[in-house]
């Protein structure tokens, strides 16, 4: 159904400064000497999910931690050229990282809630991060965000309870509920299901194709029938000759998988290598 | 562990004696195993040797003066009157001096050898705070006489006095030797086991932990006091247990800035007394088996008090080690 | 909007606070080092040349005197000590990495961890009482045998590390060709892990030789010079102790001496096993 509402419409390549949604330009990444990612330019679409597909080690994740200024956190990387969230350069001198990540919330591999931490303190973590003090505000934000998460029914009788006693598909909607509750614009979702059974797989899923009726969703993935399933739009990235990750092709998800321009991104989706 | 277990480790339900010395198929094997049993043994052999020993020869203080030993704060050679109260508080006095200090800067340094130095900075810092594990204790006793007993005379103590002198803890005259002192570098000694303890568990801590709530929009504090201290908390008391270990049985660097005074008082700056530096000032001087008896119970209850907070760190790092061994995979 | 920005404002100027506290204790601790090694050397530098290595102490009042007696007595008790010490250390050590899976090496491994942690004070109590009261006086072995109490836990532990970091496919290899256990221990595992264990013997060197409290109830100390083991014997620690709370300007500078001597030897142990370990891990 998801496919069914899609516009046939080409991804814009040169936005106006106001455009919503990540305009990425001349994107290159390094982990000390050695390059991760090469010139990767597209326009992430507001309200979409846009899927990331590629072998291992193409960048996959590289390049969405581009997206909220993670990459950084790791001792002796670094980064070149623009993303513009909402046709704000994140990568500007003076912007804070902190700032930046407060907008583009990020979900992980493996599930990690905080063990210390009940269900409620988990999902309360980021407002209190932000000053939310008050007792019923931050109670409705956290029924709000489990909601959206579709777990609230499940754990609405154990929010006191440790986030660690969950199950593992249990645990990684809880941690998507932790990025919800600071409402944030775009959520980025680093194989999400990978660590997952396929019942808690198809549940994520769902919940991808729900939340982005509000959020701009992008997810790495290495299935490419998952990427076929919740996305919209698709980006395919290989590495090149030095091992540095180059975008092969960007576009429509049903496009790309029906009739791909590129015969590398034919061979992959069709199994041949990867 | 670097190796699969071997099937002859396996632990067999049956009487473990006999399975122990059954298993070996050579001769040479069954030797050179029993050695080795018998050295290892020998360490615990130490321990139970140590106690007896030790209760042994404090055996007439301890039929003589009873629990009195530790509440009474007469310590009279000439009438063979013993009370150990003021050193039990002297150690406990200094000892928590020692801890105050000790563990805010412990952990600051541990913080940041873990998780804000630069890479290239890490080891030789990491290496220097270890160096000073490995500065001999009479030396930094040394030091601490002559270079940090008039600091701490004046200004320290004169200012103190000053401003804060409506509180006991600072009334007196600033002799410079004294408790302060004794807690100050206790503190010292203290902080490399701490700070190497509570590095070690911050390191083991997993990354997911810190960029799970760096992506909530925190800052790199916020990440650090509010997913890796809490993940890390077992560590790091059991590194503040051991640093209290470590404290508590110091002995040459104390005895040499505390003053040789024999008093229980709230006043920071008079001259005091640990078990430890009583027995080192003492010891040699002592005749007959009371006198002598009574400083070996002084030396049997620091042996008692310490072996508590060491099995207690001990067991701890070893829980947290185990338990990040199963969270971090 | 604006409460938004304070609470933004507020955290950051938090975190900078914070880490620039962090890097401070830092500064500090290792400011205390260099401290501490810097003054012994400016204090103890008109005593640092070569007679106060060979020379015997003067009395009070002439000029000169060395330490002679003390170096000669530290050496000797190092020595006995680590004859003592470290081949049941070492043993052990080779228990626990070997055999050490069951129950016993469990409690073994927690009794070495909590004997490292008992005080050197009480370590000479229990001397004194095993081996000075029968013996009748002061000696230098019973100084020996503090010592080697002090670092047979350090030494046990140190190999045990050392000795399970043999990758477990020389080991296989060699029982595949059906020499005994002990031989594959003894010639295979004990090779593979020399550097380590020497570190492990070193590192427990390095723990003993500035040891001072376990001596005064034990070695004594002695100014006369070596005179057998069942004598009591000079060591650089108790010197040391001796001429700091001494009234005397002279014995003050012969104490920083002695204390740079002391630190630089425990410092080149220390650099060399850090030297030894960190190219084992590369």
């Amino acid at each position: 159904m998801v496919m069914q509402e899609e516009r046939t419409m080409e991804p814009q390549t040169t936005p106006g400064p106001a455009t919503r949604g990540i305009v990425v330009q001349k994107l290159n990444a390094w982990y000390g000497p050695l390059q991760a990612l090469r010139d990767v330019s597209l326009t992430i679409l507001p309200n979409r999910v846009t899927s990331v597909i590629g072998p291992s080690g193409c960048g996959k994740s590289t390049f969405i931690r581009c997206l909220n200024r993670m990459h950084e956190v790791v001792p002796g990387a670094r980064v070149q050229g623009k993303v513009l969230l909402d046709g704000e350069d994140i990568y500007a001198p003076g912007v804070d990282p902190v700032r930046v990540r407060r907008r583009v919330g990020m979900v992980f591999q493996r599930p990690n809630p905080f063990p210390t931490m009940s269900v409620f303190d988990n999902v309360a973590a980021g407002l209190r991060l932000n000053g939310l003090r008050r007792p019923g505000q931050m109670s409705d934000a956290v029924e709000r965000a489990l909601q959206q998460a579709a777990l609230w029914d499940e754990v609405k009788d154990k929010l006191k309870q440790s986030g660690s006693a969950l199950s593992g598909g249990q645990q990684q909607r809880l941690c998507i509920a932790r990025a919800l509750a600071v409402q944030p614009e775009v959520l980025l979702m680093d194989e999400p299901c990978s660590a997952l059974d396929p019942v808690a797989t198809s549940r994520i899923e769902d919940l991808v194709r729900a939340l982005k009726e509000r959020y701009t969703i992008v997810i790495v993935t290495h299935n490419m029938q998952q990427a076929a399933r919740v996305s919209d739009m698709t980006a395919f990235l290989l590495m090149g000759d030095d091992r540095a990750g180059e975008l092969i092709e960007y576009g429509q998800t049903r496009q790309m998988f029906t009739n791909p321009r590129d015969e590398r991104t034919e061979a992959y989706i069709t199994g041949r290598f990867g | 562990m670097a190796r699969a277990p071997h099937p002859q480790e396996v632990h067999a339900p049956v009487w473990w004696w006999r399975a122990r010395f059954r298993r070996p198929a050579s001769p040479g094997d069954w030797v050179f195993q029993t050695i080795a049993l018998l050295a290892a043994l020998s360490l615990v052999g130490l321990l139970v040797a140590m106690t007896l020993y030790l209760l042994n020869a404090a055996w007439p203080a301890v039929t003589r003066f009873g629990l009195g030993f530790l509440t009474s704060s007469t310590w009279d050679p000439v009438q063979e009157v013993f009370g150990a109260l003021p050193a039990v508080y002297g150690t406990l006095l200094t000892s928590a001096i020692a801890m105050l200090v000790a563990i805010p800067v412990s952990l600051g340094v541990a913080i940041f050898l873990a998780e804000l130095a630069p890479p290239w900075l890490r080891a030789p810092a990491s290496f220097l705070v270890e160096m000073l594990a490995a500065i001999p204790s009479v030396v930094l006793g040394l030091w601490g006489l002559f270079v940090m007993v008039p600091v701490i005379r004046d200004p320290v103590e004169r200012w103190l006095g000053s401003s804060l002198g409506f509180l006991p803890l600072f009334q007196g005259p600033p002799f410079g030797v004294g408790f302060l002192a004794g807690g100050l570098i206790l503190a010292i000694m203290a902080l490399p086991i701490i700070t190497a303890v509570a590095r070690d568990t911050l390191a083991a801590v997993p990354s997911s932990q810190r960029e799970a709530m760096l992506a909530l929009g925190a800052t790199r504090w916020e990440a650090i006091s509010r997913a890796v201290l809490p993940y890390a908390r077992s560590g790091i008391v059991a590194a503040g247990i051991l640093g209290l270990g470590r404290a508590l049985g110091e002995t040459m660097a104390v005895t040499m800035v505390i003053g040789n005074g024999y008093q229980v008082t709230a006043r920071l700056f008079a001259p005091g007394n640990t078990m430890a530096s009583k027995i080192a000032t003492e010891f040699n001087e002592a005749s007959g088996d009371l006198y002598i008896g009574s400083l070996v119970e002084l030396a049997l209850v620091l042996f008692a008090i310490t072996l508590m907070v060491n099995v207690v760190g001990r067991l701890l790092v070893r829980w947290t080690v185990a338990k990040a061994r199963v969270g971090g995979q | 909007m604006t409460t938004d920005m304070q609470v933004y404002l507020r955290r950051r100027t938090t975190s900078y606070l914070m880490v620039g506290l962090c890097g401070l204790a830092t500064l500090v601790a290792v400011s205390i080092l260099l401290l501490v090694v810097g003054y012994t050397l400016v204090k103890g530098i008109a005593f640092l040349n070569l007679d106060f290595v060979t020379q015997t102490a003067q009395p009070l009042g002439e000029p000169g005197g060395g330490i002679r007696h003390e170096i000669i007595g530290t050496l000797v008790l190092v020595a006995l000590a680590s004859v003592l010490g470290i081949p049941v250390g070492l043993l052990a050590g080779a228990y626990l990495s070997e055999f050490g899976g069951g129950r016993t090496g469990l409690v073994v491994r927690l009794v070495a961890d909590v004997l490292t942690g008992v005080p050197s004070v009480v370590v000479g109590i229990f001397v004194y009482v095993l081996v000075v009261q029968p013996m009748g006086t002061f000696s230098a072995l019973s100084g020996g045998v503090a010592l080697a109490i002090i670092m047979l836990p350090v030494v046990a532990r140190t190999t045990e590390e050392m000795m399970r970091l043999v990758p477990a496919t020389y080991r296989e290899a060699a029982l595949a060709l059906g020499i005994p256990r002990w031989r594959m221990i003894v010639s295979v595992v004990m090779p593979g892990a020399m550097v380590g264990i020497v570190t492990g013997s070193m590192l427990g060197i390095a723990r003993i030789a500035g040891e001072t409290a376990p001596l005064i109830f034990t070695a004594l100390g002695n100014r006369f010079g070596f005179a057998g083991l069942g004598q009591p014997i000079a060591a650089m620690p108790l010197q040391i102790w001796r001429y700091a709370v001494s009234a005397y300007d002279t014995w003050h500078q012969q104490a920083w001496a002695a204390s740079f001597l002391l630190v630089m030897l425990v410092l080149v142990i220390s650099i060399t096993v850090r030297w030894l370990t960190s190219r084992r891990y590369h």
